[in-house]
């Protein structure tokens, strides 16, 4: 390390003559299963273990499926279907997406800001190592007395606060355990994510000059910061009902079951924004690139995410329409709701414009995005459906509210997660993956997808309950439909697995800039090394996005190309 | 370490508010600044970046306050069973005391920083203990009053939210003492030129915060009482 002075001073040839380990060669791989922290190992970590929870939630999906294919509950009991989509639901927000895309922040972040690492490294590796506790408490409600909790994701009281059994370790204390330390790990992120990006950017980079991958992960972080406290001052005083006999939420006691609903749904609500919001950055990230096109309105697209973050806090009020809710606050709340279609349609709008006469390339990640916006139109309109007073006392609690969830969460979200997975494994990896595989699995998973989530809104729209595990034979043939995509969507999993696994090990070797994209990221080798650009740091001199406008985004950009590929200065 | 980058010249009296006068972090807001190699280590962080986290950090953790002080409203103005049967409200007196000692205690680890700041370590132990003594009679002087107390956790809402709001300030109360206890220690270490200077104004300023959240839940517990 000490010869770095005997060269150029700028020039580090770190970068040359002592490469990465390339991860999964013999010595390197350990450090995945240690306290490393290193962004770049935390961010494959979170990626690694959620993908695994991944098929855990996919697995009881495919199970209630399973069940759900005849109208009679007959493959399993209905209590245990009940402990199905409760940890169904629960894997997939908790233990899949969040870390997933807490693992993107940290493999995307620090490279494209030019931070060598996040502000506090073993913060971030204390964050991630609290993501395999939780996991564990909460698998750990299979095994315990009476099974995991059935009252689903939300678990609203009363049915949250009875412990039939009386055993003190219970399903549902599991439960708020592993929420409660998801929680907590999440706020640790928070602060690193928002320090990191408020702190270590690049020189010449201002705020209007970040990737709107950056903008978006910033605004979705502050609704963690704002939000997450809230519900665990709710999960708290859960607890103490379930088991210090306290009556927080038990009428019988003075206490009032509409306040956790509010304190549940205050977080709950922006939390679906947490999740969408990094995937809008994902498309304003890739439409660019596989377009060959400037973002449309970048400045409006960075705002909008802000805008999104201040309205998502004020709408929450929409999941409790017919909870009870007073006319005046049914009505307030759905003007709110519909509003936060506004700054969202103006991204929509950006997007198609980007689009527009772009020379698209229809690789697999691009694939993904725009198949993840069509998905994302169509859920934004049932949700503004779905936010209409009138029509939310007929078709909530049905399956059109699980067809609309399910159109964004999967459709466009988890979409989005692949679409990212692909476009930056080359870059984290040094790998480049099958693109045949990967059209496979695309194809695979927008026919499962369509077919499953598809049917759900007329089965809703027809009456059919939503947590249920027999139903009126009237409803079969959009059930088997479901089931079936449900099925294709378990098989599109082999291609995908088989693409990452067999080209990480040996895929053809990735140049630093395969798609030809603008960014700090794509000046690095693939994969970075350790520090990224370490002291010697790009100067930011034009705004992201510049496809086809000819200008450097940095100064002595040729260096810095150059260095990535290895080559002499 | 980042005592290593401390410039040459830096007074040798053992103050742990070395690195605040790093310049360059605080000149280019917004811009790290990497390359001239000060004050950052790859494995630690950057003193600077300790503040902006921690005050993002309290401001989150503020809001777990709120909602518990919006549940107790909630509760006070609309639960049709709030005081158990026999109890007649919160004696204020005790309380009182307890508040103006730990209030004050405020303007007394203010003084300590100060001393610090003006290397004095002698002047601030001393302060610095006496924010510790104080903060410990609080904790005290509430344990006391939760074992004379009519009513227990499970004794209706009010019961319940009265030991959820005072216990989980309490558990902040008891978490900056030992903060305080620990950089105490630390602060008898000889020869150390560390960035704790920061470390004491982080610690000063969650001080503060568990102080003003008790002036909150004193005025909502103790003042607000009739319904
Ligand atoms: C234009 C945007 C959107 C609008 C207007 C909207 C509206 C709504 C409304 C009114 C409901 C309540 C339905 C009911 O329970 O009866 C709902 C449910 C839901 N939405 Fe959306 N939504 C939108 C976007 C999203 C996004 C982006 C996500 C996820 C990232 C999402 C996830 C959910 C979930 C998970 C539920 C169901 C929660 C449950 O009861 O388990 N929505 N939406
Ligand atoms: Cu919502």
């Amino acid at each position: 390390m000490a010869s770095s002075s005997s060269s150029s001073p700028s020039f580090d040839p770190r970068m040359i003559k002592e490469p990465q380990p390339l991860p999964g060669s013999p010595g390197s791989w350990r450090r995945y299963f240690s306290f490393n922290t290193d962004a770049k190992v935390i961010g494959i970590q979170y990626i690694a273990v959620a993908l695994l929870f991944l098929l855990v939630g996919g697995l009881l999906a495919m199970i209630m499926r399973g069940e759900l294919i005849t109208p009679p509950a007959d493959l399993v009991d209905p209590t245990v279907y009940n402990g199905l989509y409760t940890m169904h639901g629960t894997v997939m927000l908790f233990l899949f997406l969040f870390p997933v895309l807490n693992g993107f922040n940290n493999l995307l972040i620090p490279p494209m800001i030019g931070a060598p690492d996040m502000a506090f490294p073993r913060l971030n590796a204390l964050a991630f190592w609290l993501f395999p506790v939780f996991g564990v408490i909460l698998m750990a409600s299979f095994l315990v007395p009476g099974g995991p909790s059935g009252s689903g994701w939300w678990a609203y009281p009363p049915l949250s606060t009875q412990n039939p059994l009386g055993h003190a370790l219970n399903g549902q204390l599991l439960w708020i355990l592993a929420v409660a330390v998801s929680g907590v790990s999440s706020i640790m992120g928070a602060v690193n994510f928002c320090t990191t990006i408020i702190r270590m950017r690049a020189p010449g980079m201002g705020l209007f000059k970040m990737p709107i991958f950056c903008w978006t992960a910033l605004a979705a972080q502050l609704i963690q910061l704002m939000g997450l406290p809230v519900l665990t001052a709710g999960a708290v005083m859960l607890l103490f009902d379930l088991s210090f006999g306290t009556s927080f939420f038990k009428p019988e006691g003075g206490g009032d079951p509409m306040l956790y609903q509010h304190f549940f749904w205050f977080y709950s609500h922006p939390a679906v924004y947490v999740m969408v919001l990094p995937i809008f950055g994902v498309f304003s990230e890739l439409f660019p690139v596989y377009a060959r096109k400037p973002l449309f309105g970048y400045h409006v697209v960075a705002i909008a995410s802000f805008a999104i973050t201040g309205l998502s806090l004020i709408v929450w009020v929409h999941h409790m329409f017919y909870s009870g809710t007073p006319q005046w606050m049914r009505n307030v709340f759905m003007v709110t709701t519909m509003l936060i279609a506004v700054p969202t349609g103006i991204k929509v709008f950006a997007w198609i414009a980007t689009l527009w006469r772009g020379s698209i390339r229809l690789s697999t990640p691009m694939l993904f995005c725009l198949a993840g916006l069509f998905n994302f139109i169509f859920a934004g309109i049932t949700g503004v459906m779905l936010a209409t007073v009138p029509v939310d006392i007929h078709v909530g609690n049905t399956y059109f509210v699980v067809g609309h969830f399910h159109y964004v969460i999967f459709n466009m979200i988890t979409f989005g997660v692949f679409a990212a997975i692909y476009h930056w494994f080359p870059k984290f990896t040094g790998r480049m993956y099958y693109e045949g595989l990967g059209k496979l699995h695309f194809i695979l998973t927008f026919i499962g997808s369509t077919l499953n989530f598809l049917p759900m809104h007329w089965a809703g729209l027809m009456g059919m309950p939503r947590r249920v595990a027999s139903y009126d034979p009237e409803f079969a043939s959009a059930n088997v439909l479901a089931s079936l995509g449900a099925f294709l969507l378990g098989v599109a999993t082999i291609p995908f697995l088989l693409n990452i696994v067999s080209s990480w090990v040996r895929g053809p070797k990735a140049p630093p800039n395969p798609w030809n994209a603008i960014g700090l990221e794509w000046l690095l080798p693939s994969p970075p090394a350790a520090e990224n650009f370490a002291e010697d740091v790009p100067t930011v001199i034009s705004g992201p996005y510049g496809y086809g406008l000819g200008q450097p985004l940095v100064e002595d950009q040729e260096r810095f190309e150059r260095r990535a590929a290895g080559l002499k200065p | 370490m980042t005592s290593l980058s401390q410039p040459a010249g830096t007074p040798a009296v053992p103050s742990p508010i070395g690195p605040e006068q790093d310049p360059g972090a605080s000149a280019s807001p917004g811009h790290d600044g990497h390359g001239s190699g000060h004050g950052h280590n790859a494995h630690g962080a950057h003193a600077d970046h300790t503040m902006t986290g921690f005050v993002i950090f309290l401001a989150s953790e503020s809001l777990i306050f709120l909602a518990l002080f919006v549940g107790y409203a909630v509760f006070k103005s609309s639960s049709p069973l709030w005081l158990p049967a026999g109890v007649e409200g919160l004696e204020v007196r005790e309380p009182l005391i307890n508040t103006v000692v730990l209030v004050s205690s405020s303007l007394v680890i203010w003084l300590a920083e100060r001393a610090l700041h003006r290397q004095r370590l002698g002047e601030f132990r001393a302060w610095w203990l006496l924010t510790m003594a104080m903060g410990t009679y609080f904790v005290v002087g509430q344990a006391i009053e939760w074992q004379h107390l009519p009513f227990g956790l499970a004794s209706g809402v009010f019961g319940a939210s009265f030991y959820l709001l005072t216990g989980f300030h309490g558990l902040h109360v008891v978490t900056g003492l030992a903060l305080m206890a620990l950089f105490l220690v630390r602060s008898l270490r000889p020869g150390l030129v560390l960035p704790e200077g920061k470390g004491v104004i982080a610690v000063s300023l969650f001080w503060h915060f568990v102080d003003v959240i008790w002036v909150v839940l004193f005025v909502l517990t103790y003042v607000w009482q009739r319904r």
